[in-house]
């Protein structure tokens, strides 16, 4: 065009993003805690994606895992405690561009929040929502949570927690409308991470259970399985969480576990020898809210006019 | 009693009358509403002015012939603007005795008002029954109601076998006989109505209308004309709730999250219907924490948003009420306020969630707050609050209640304007100089920035949080936060104008009032000022900042007093101490806001106050005993 050469033309370098690019900052989570290892996988996703951090919103409830949004260079949103959820899904809801991450803990979003937890699941809206499980409140110092185990001693119940703990697994599969529930462990950072990855490409609302300790009050609670790789019970499928060769030699307990089949899921869930990882249960043909709350954008201002005169007009005298 | 057989109704002249109220009353399911609707807005058309308001049963199917179940609606037609439901009832339609103890208790009615009363229970073949019908009939003629005992189910049964459901249109056609309506535009209406029942359902319909005129010609010895005052100009026939709906779609609100909750509800059927010609989505959430949540989440990523509720909604929204304020996130909440405390009176009208919205969150917690007090202003007020939202970045709050809610009548239409209408969220390069909170040292205002803008990406937190938006670990952005929130206030504050006095600007009494009260307040003043009284009244729209001036405006009075709907101790109250004596919700407010000693007027029924009642408190006020001729 205009006899100019193609190679005249400008041409902006693409952006290219590296860890540095989300990281927003040290945080400020005790020495030893699980939540790092989330940050530094979820930061890694986002640059093997190449995510552009503007595009990205953390949205996160209270608690020390709600933290979270603060430690990436993204746009982050730390609501109030149980209400990440209804957050995160307006966000979504009439800016389906935007690539939305929730965090949230056991008791933010099992307990107080456990009301959004189900509608949220049923809106299944696409976005990752990552439950960092460490079987207690943290924050305010040791209180009972609802997947404390019983017996478990706690300031709240300091003769031991009096209640069976919530199964957050069962309980989503049962749920109508669920896409994709799925479940890791912390001292497994690779498994994790695939974890994570494997959410982020769902077309639907991924739940990720993350079981992870606190060092300062449940430091050793999962002591016995991190003793013995084989109590973790290796979901697989084509479907599935990909595991990593590297996993080959230490994580031998494999079970092969179709994610369409939630009857097994149901089975493995309730499993307490060991602790199932992988992909429990995934339909990505599942209707999303998402798709349906966001008709309508992009209608110009002479159609919003004369879209009002009509109604108007059903108004006349 | 009158003979129906005979002929009274023949060759009476009409009477011209300023204006006249109608009530009709049933059981529900009997059609009175659509009557009444049909009746109104066929008044409207003619030039009145017109104010409807439907008389609805706690219960969706109550008992027959129940006190409790009356179900039907109020017409008030006028020679000018309606703006209010007015007093007592001037004439009254009721298809049985009994749903009519339950209005006649709500003082609906007053000795004179003339009662049209189907009689077919005087025959009915249960004992109790008839004992019930001949009782009552002693009761309202005690009342003073001027009775006309009709067969309207007899007459009807000789062009329907089903009276039950065509009694209404024949009743309306009575009414157009009685009120000299224009009966073209009564067929017009009935075929508006019955479009999609098709053809024969419209032509027994303008028979049953047509009978009822012709037998009211003959049978009814009343005749009214309430001279026209303006038929031109393109109007609608809105109530409050549907103006609120077609404002914030007008206002290019994107989204509405919202929780079933009365009175508020009909706001989100109508959004329901409308707001996809405008490309809006209403969201119905889990819960109404939900609800708020979810707005503000779509507001932070740059759609304007909005919620509807009511009190115990209020309630349960007032934690993401304080994060959209600590935040400083647009949104437009709109409380549809009902009587309280708790679950309280879900249907009826408070004006009692006045400082709570002010006050009822944690710490300092600045708003805007405004009020609407006329059905065209809940459509007007709707575009104001979205466009404060977003130049104040904060909530805004627009009270109106179960009176604008249900309150219909023809309001100018409005001529929709591109830029009541809001722009696109901005996605250019954010400048990554300016911070999360660039606060503007006089106004306390910033921009902010939005998901997908390049470099402008920070975290929002309900925390303490510098201008960076990063969490506040020492005391000086505390305050500082604190002071710039604050500011916000004070600079819309100084936009504002002073209220205009209804009235002169001095006298000896000044009346002031809030929201839907705004009709009854200034016709008892006009008619207060009519009989040579010194008084006036104003009538308060932003209730957060308030208005400048009113010190001023306040001082020229020798006496102040607010009318509200909310609840406040008797001044002669003996077992209450003058000291503690607790007030009216806006006498507090301006009590404090302007050391002037301001007394209160309130009513906490659960009705709307009626002219009538803030004209005698007026005359109690200024030691004036009324006139035979004022008493009326």
């Amino acid at each position: 065009m205009f006899g100019l050469k193609d190679d005249w033309s400008l041409k902006l370098p693409p952006r290219y993003f590296t860890l540095e690019d989300y990281d927003g900052g040290v945080a400020r989570w005790c020495p030893g805690c699980g939540d790092h290892g989330v940050l530094m996988s979820v930061r890694r996703i986002c640059r093997e994606e190449q995510i552009p951090p503007e595009k990205i919103v953390n949205v996160s409830g209270i608690g020390c895992s709600s933290r979270f949004p603060h430690y990436m260079a993204t746009y982050g949103f730390h609501s109030l405690h149980g209400r990440a959820l209804p957050v995160a899904c307006g966000v979504k809801s009439r800016r389906p561009d935007l690539d939305v991450w929730v965090s949230t803990g056991d008791g933010d979003n099992c307990s107080i929040g456990a009301g959004h937890w189900i509608h949220a699941m049923r809106y299944n809206m696409k976005m990752v929502v990552m439950m960092f499980d460490n079987n207690v409140y943290g924050l305010t110092k040791k209180q009972t949570s609802p997947t404390t185990e019983p017996g478990f001693k706690t300031n709240t119940h300091p003769r031991g927690a009096v209640l069976p703990a919530l199964d957050p697994i069962s309980a989503m599969l049962g749920m109508s409308n669920v896409s994709f529930i799925a479940q890791t462990v912390d001292w497994n950072p690779v498994h994790m991470h695939d974890t994570l990855h494997r959410a982020w490409k769902h077309p639907g609302l991924a739940f990720v259970r993350i079981m992870q300790r606190c060092p300062q009050y449940t430091g050793n609670i999962f002591e016995a399985f991190q003793d013995d790789p084989n109590s973790l019970l290796v979901m697989e499928h084509q479907d599935g969480v990909p595991v990593d060769p590297s996993l080959d030699r230490t994580f031998k307990n494999r079970i092969a576990h179709d994610p369409k089949d939630i009857h097994q899921a149901f089975d493995f869930a309730k499993r307490r020898d060991v602790i199932p990882v992988g992909l429990f249960f995934c339909d990505p043909t599942r209707p999303r809210y998402d798709q349906i709350s966001s008709v309508g954008l992009g209608m110009s201002v002479e159609e919003k006019l004369q879209g009002l005169e009509r109604e108007f007009d059903r108004f006349a005298l | 009693m009158t003979d129906a057989g005979s002929n009274p109704g023949a060759a009476v002249a009409p009477k011209r009358v300023r204006q006249s109220i109608v009530e009709i009353v049933s059981d529900s399911g009997e059609g009175a509403q659509k009557a009444g609707q049909s009746l109104g807005a066929l008044s409207a058309k003619m030039g009145n002015g017109v104010w409807t308001v439907e008389i609805i049963p706690a219960e969706i199917k109550p008992p027959a012939r129940s006190r409790e179940g009356a179900s039907g609606i109020r017409v008030r037609m006028g020679d000018r603007p309606v703006t209010n439901m007015g007093d007592e009832a001037d004439m009254v339609v009721a298809f049985n005795e009994q749903v009519l103890y339950g209005r006649l208790g709500q003082g609906a009615y007053r000795p004179g008002t003339v009662l049209i009363l189907e009689n077919r229970w005087a025959t009915d073949p249960d004992e109790k029954v008839r004992e019930l019908y001949a009782k009552a009939l002693i009761d309202f003629r005690a009342a003073g109601l001027e009775i006309l005992e009709l067969p309207l189910d007899e007459e009807c049964k000789k062009h329907t076998i089903n009276p039950r459901v065509g009694k209404n249109m024949f009743v309306l056609g009575m009414l157009c006989a009685i009120y000299t309506r224009d009966l073209d535009r009564a067929r017009e209406e009935i075929a508006h109505i019955f479009e999609k029942k098709g053809e024969k359902v419209i032509s027994l319909n303008h028979k049953l209308l047509e009978a009822g005129h012709a037998y009211a010609l003959t049978a009814v010895p009343y005749r009214f004309e309430v001279p026209i005052w303006d038929a031109h100009g393109a109007k609608i026939v809105v109530n409050g709730n549907q103006a609120v709906a077609l404002g914030m779609m007008a206002a290019g609100i994107d989204l509405v999250a919202m929780y079933p909750i009365t009175p508020a509800t009909s706001v989100s059927h109508q959004l329901g219907d409308s707001f996809p010609a405008v490309g809006g989505f209403l969201h119905q959430a889990e819960d109404e924490i939900a609800a708020i949540g979810f707005a503000i989440g779509a507001s932070y990523a740059g759609r304007t948003a909005g919620t509807i509720t009511s009190g115990p909604g209020m309630a349960l929204k007032t934690e993401f009420i304080g994060l959209a304020v600590m935040a400083e996130i647009p949104l437009v909440v709109v409380d549809v306020q009902r009587g309280g405390p708790s679950t309280g009176l879900p249907t009826k009208v408070e004006q009692g969630d006045l400082l709570g919205t002010l006050y009822g969150a944690m710490g300092d917690a600045p708003k805007i707050v405004i009020a609407p007090a006329t059905i065209d202003e809940c459509f007007h007020m709707s575009i104001l609050a979205r466009r404060l939202a977003e130049a104040f970045r904060g909530p805004v709050f627009m009270l109106t209640d179960a009176n604008l809610a249900t309150g219909v009548t023809p309001i100018p239409r409005p001529v929709p304007q591109a830029e009541w209408l809001a722009p696109p969220p901005d996605q250019s390069d954010w400048d990554e100089a300016v911070p999360a909170y660039a606060w503007d040292e006089q106004t306390g205002i910033s921009t902010r920035a939005i998901p997908g803008q390049r470099g402008g990406e920070y975290t929002l937190t309900g925390l303490a949080h510098t201008d960076h938006s990063k969490v506040a670990y020492s005391p000086e952005p505390v305050e500082r936060g604190l002071r710039m929130r604050s500011r916000k206030l004070a600079a819309l504050f100084k936009t504002l104008k002073p209220p205009v006095v209804h009235g002169d600007a001095e006298g000896d009494l000044l009346v002031v009032g809030w929201g839907s009260t705004l009709g009854a307040i200034e016709e008892a003043v006009d008619r207060a000022r009519e009989e040579g009284h010194k008084v006036s009244s104003v009538h308060l729209r932003f209730l957060s900042p308030l208005e400048p001036g009113l010190g001023d405006i306040f001082k020229r009075f020798k006496k102040v007093f607010t009318v509200e709907l909310n609840y406040s101790d008797l001044a002669d109250d003996p077992y209450v101490p003058a000291e503690t004596r607790r007030l009216g919700q806006m006498a507090w407010l301006l009590r404090a806001h302007t050391l002037v000693d301001i007394d209160c007027y309130t009513l906490s029924q659960g009705v709307p106050v009626p002219p009538g009642k803030v004209y005698h408190e007026i005359l109690r006020r200024l030691g004036v005993t009324p006139t035979a001729q004022a008493a009326k």
